[in-house]
């Protein structure tokens, strides 16, 4: 039988004589009879490593390789080989969360430059060791938001990564969130039409106000609006950024944002179907005690040397239980290692120019697809990072067909983005050569005929 | 020259234990202006200038003042921090209630295969052919080892599973057009469990532990009424006991009409032995990276499916992926009357192949084996350590045991902190300290299935150092002062807590 236990017979026969038993079942002596399974789990016997190996690269093999244009929040970037061999030390992946500080300093250096990093890009005072993904962090920042505030109602973008947003509505349905959703108008959030319903139900001030930076369909919004909003209503300004982009814009932090999240994907990980991903989140000084997840900080060790550890525990789950700020416990501290390590490699200039290619590649295969009969510009509002084209034709027929060419052509947009469901929203790497986007524009005039 | 001489020098390794354990520089000292690693592919897009794609009051300045190093540095600098970690592939780590076996290097290849890592998660379903059989492979695995008949791959760690469950329970309630108000916990629980009670917009109702350190069943009896949502369960609990009772813990709690929810923090100890499905659970959260050896990442990523009964079915997060018998082929179903999805994609997708890997090496016969020796493991070490300190409880034990220094720290004032302290300077990683909080200064140890009797037997005889230092008058020896030999020794966290450096930046002095 395979496995990875060090036990020889003679060995197990050692030890239940020691405890006294005749047989391994004996264990399991305070199970009660029925309630065991008599016979084996539902499930093959084991194989060995090589044949699983086998079985798991056919599967592999089954998923076809096509070049991306698809982004919406998981994207193409190239992850250099440095970053995968710093990141995959077994150290680091095999560890667990760094209860023993005197062990772990390793992971714990590690996640204190990852959070100043993270700061350094989103302009906020402090940062957390990390969170699931986008989703998460938006979430708990709502939940932080509503807490500050002692208000419910929150007022979301659609601007906002409608996945997200989904995640969120799951979410909120435990502490009774309102969400109150803001349409885009021509890409941009138009916090005026929040729509009658929304008024009645909600007219209570707002505890939060959401909005990506750039939104969904790679549209800059006016922070300064959102900031003033909050300004007259007194919520808490969160503030999604695409962290890529965070590099050649203003950082969140500069328009007034008091919480900022993101995906951290972009930052050394690959796309691997969706996970495991990264939630940013960071924030200003003043809600540190709120602050979901674990912080660490620097501190001294018995000799005065400068030291690690896990700090303001007594907001978290294991010591405040019911009253803890949020319930995460394992995150994905290994990914926020993977993020410091490809921010160290990129740093300050690379991190610009790598958002600045994704910026000239967007603009050009933009212009290459607008220069098509019948694709027209989704919405008006300047972009980056993103576009999103209107098609003549329906846009998952579109990336079906986009597909047959090798080529993952986008994401198909429906409402409320696109009513009639022919809006395609495009990304745009460093990665994607003139050649990738020149063949792109080619076989997107071929399937919308 | 000197100038600019006085930043760190990346390519000093002080900072390794092997030479000596300095302080290791941050990334932000050993930076020098103008320094690069990066470097990016030649693609022939047409060069724009940064004026003239982004609007002027929305562009930057500078470029994030992150940090410039060499890719030579940043190696050095990274390969050093891992010199100062521990971690499961250099010694055995018995921390109670994190399951850290070894965890196998082929899963390792199976998380870097290009078919899988390369995958975008919007790409159409006839394109991911390989990833949804992988999924579905893997719920059909974890249903067997629960009892289970569906499962949500979605939750990324064990409190996400635990906040799916939860909300899953409150939409059952509501769709019987029921209002309930509380979720019962025994005392002993981990602590996300009333986090997420508390998330899940539930009142949290803590039942005790009985004199065997089991759910006290009368005190359950009085507290279950038809306010009572549901019960969350640990089974074995964190004293390491089964719970014996649990045939009727359901009934009482089945009869008041709530439901069962099976924290699978344990599920090591009794995989192929006895299933949640059959102990009368409804909802069942796994820990992939404790039960099937995904490895923790310094604290993720983890993985934490739900698995539920076919009436809880309906209702799970979506979309799902199913394989349609006729043209055996894989798609993509959203539930009938799914709470929402719980995670912006598919959930830890590479995670969940590392362990379907894991499950199809070891199939229906190796699970079991695995759950034997874990406990075997578990009991061997319980009757050694047994005489070093208090027993919590007499009975043997499931996957680990919670022993305590009360007798310690009443007649030396030796912590259960102090032992794990002076564990270190033996070479192992401590156990859980302070948890179960039902006991006074609880050492909870879980030595997993893959450590051998030899290294047991090594690590209860560094305890048996360890107490014998207990007695030793204070001063340099004593295990107030202990860990002597680690990169940093006794770390202050109080004044972490009090002068919050959370950031580089944040330092006295720093100019920002």
């Amino acid at each position: 039988m395979p496995g990875y236990w060090p036990h020889t017979e003679a060995e197990i026969a050692a030890m239940l004589e020691f405890l006294g038993l005749r047989h391994i079942d004996e264990l399991f002596a305070s199970v009660p009879e029925a309630l065991r399974l008599s016979g084996a789990l539902a499930m093959a016997p084991g194989r060995p490593e090589p044949d699983v190996l086998a079985h798991m690269r056919s599967m592999a093999a089954a998923n076809r390789t096509l070049v991306c244009f698809a982004g919406g929040g998981a994207y193409d970037h190239e992850v250099p080989p440095v970053t995968a061999a710093l990141a995959g030390r077994s150290e680091f992946v095999t560890s667990y969360t760094p209860y023993q500080a005197e062990v772990s300093q390793g992971v714990l250096q590690a996640v204190f430059e990852f959070q100043t990093l993270v700061t350094r890009l989103t302009g906020m005072d402090v940062a957390n060791a990390s969170l699931y993904d986008g989703a998460a962090a938006l979430s708990e920042a709502v939940n932080l938001a509503v807490g500050t505030t002692g208000r419910s109602t929150v007022w979301v973008s659609q601007g906002v990564n409608p996945a997200w947003r989904a995640v969120l509505a799951t979410l909120a349905s435990g502490p009774h969130h309102c969400l109150v959703e803001i349409p885009l108008v021509g890409g941009q959030t138009h916090w005026e039409s929040r729509g009658d319903a929304g008024r009645a139900a909600h007219g209570d001030a707002p505890g939060a106000v959401v909005v990506a930076y750039p939104n969904y369909l790679g549209c800059l919004e006016d922070l300064a609006e959102a900031r003033r909003l909050c300004d007259r209503t007194g919520a808490l300004l969160v503030v999604a950024v695409d962290p890529i982009a965070a590099g050649i814009l203003r950082s969140a932090g500069s328009w007034g944002a008091d919480v900022v999240v993101g995906e951290g994907q972009p930052f050394g990980l690959p796309l691997s179907f969706g996970g495991p991903y990264l939630g940013l989140f960071s924030c200003r000084g003043e809600h540190v005690r709120r602050l979901p997840g674990r912080l660490v900080g620097e501190t001294v060790d018995s000799d005065g040397r400068r030291a690690y550890v896990t700090t303001l525990r007594t907001r978290e789950q294991d010591i405040r239980r019911e009253k803890a700020t949020s319930n995460v416990c394992t995150n994905q501290t290994l990914m926020a290692i993977t993020a410091a390590i490809q921010l160290g490699w990129l740093g300050s200039n690379g991190l610009a120019e790598v958002a600045t290619r994704c910026a000239q590649g967007t603009r050009y295969c933009r212009e290459r697809l607008l220069a098509l009969e019948h694709v027209a510009p989704l919405v008006p509002a300047p972009v980056v990072r993103e576009f999103a084209v209107h098609l003549p034709i329906d846009a998952a027929l579109a990336v079906d067909r986009l597909a047959e060419e090798g080529l993952l052509g986008g994401i198909a947009l429906g409402p409320p983005y696109a009513e009639d469901g022919r809006g395609l929203l495009v990304a745009v790497t460093e990665r994607r050569t003139r050649a990738e986007i020149d063949r792109f524009a080619t076989a997107v005039e071929k399937v919308v005929r | 020259m000197s100038e600019g001489c006085q930043t760190a020098a990346g390519g000093r390794a002080s900072s390794a234990p092997l030479l000596g354990g300095d302080e290791e520089p941050t990334l932000f000292e050993l930076s020098r202006p103008g320094r690069r690693a990066w470097q990016l592919p030649t693609t022939d897009v047409p060069e724009v200038p940064l004026a003239d794609l982004v609007p002027a009051d929305h562009r930057r300045d500078e470029p994030p003042p992150l940090a410039e190093v060499s890719e030579r540095d940043l190696v050095a600098h990274f390969t050093r921090l891992s010199h100062r970690q521990y971690s499961v592939d250099l010694g055995a780590y018995p921390l109670g209630s994190c399951t850290m076996k070894y965890n196998p290097k082929m899963c390792d290849t199976v998380a870097g295969l290009d078919g899988l890592a390369t995958v975008h998660p919007a790409a159409p379903a006839r394109y991911t052919q390989g990833w949804l059989q992988l999924l579905v492979e893997l719920e059909q695995a974890l249903c067997a080892v629960t009892g289970m008949a569906a499962a949500t791959l979605q939750p990324a760690a064990g409190a996400a599973g635990e906040l799916t469950g939860l909300l899953l329970m409150r939409a059952w309630h509501e769709q019987q057009g029921r209002q309930r108000r509380s979720v019962i916990i025994p005392d002993s629980a981990h602590g996300t469990n009333p986090a997420s009670v508390t998330l899940g917009g539930y009142r949290v109702l803590t039942v005790p532990s009985d004199q065997r350190g089991c759910v006290d069943l009368r005190a359950l009896r009085q507290v279950v009424d038809d306010d009572v949502a549901g019960i969350m369960l640990t089974n074995p609990n964190t004293l390491g006991l089964f719970e014996r009772d649990i045939a009727a813990i359901a009934d009482a709690v089945h009869e008041a009409g709530g439901l069962l929810y099976y924290d699978g923090a344990n599920l090591n100890a009794i995989m192929g032995v006895v299933r949640p499905g059959d102990m009368g659970f409804d909802i069942v959260h796994l820990n992939l990276h404790k039960t099937f050896a995904t490895p923790h990442g310094g604290g993720g990523p983890g993985a934490g499916p739900v698995a539920v009964t076919s009436a809880l079915a309906p209702l799970l997060p979506g979309p799902r992926p199913v394989l349609d018998a006729e043209s055996a082929s894989y798609s993509w179903e959203q539930p009938a009357r799914s709470i929402g999805p719980v995670h912006s994609w598919h959930g830890n997708a590479l995670v969940l192949a590392r362990a379907l890997a894991y499950a199809l090496v070891h199939g229906a016969d190796g699970l079991r084996q695995v759950a034997q020796l874990a406990v075997l493991n578990a009991n061997w070490l319980r009757v050694q350590l047994g005489q070093l300190f208090d027993v919590a409880h007499e009975e043997p034990c499931m996957h680990e045991c919670v022993l305590s220094a009360a007798t310690l720290r009443r007649e030396h004032g030796i912590r259960a902190v102090d032992v794990a302290k002076g564990l270190l300077d033996e070479g192992f990683h401590a156990p859980t300290v302070a948890f179960p909080l039902v006991v006074e200064d609880a050492l909870m140890f879980e030595p997993t299935e893959t450590e051998s009797v030899q290294t047991l037997y090594a690590l209860a005889e560094a305890c048996r150092r360890v107490v014998a230092r207990a007695g030793v008058e204070p001063g340099a020896g004593d295990l107030h002062h202990a860990p002597r030999r680690t990169p940093v020794r006794r770390v202050d966290e109080a004044q972490a807590a009090r002068r919050l450096i959370a950031t580089f930046d944040a330092r006295p002095g720093a100019d920002a």
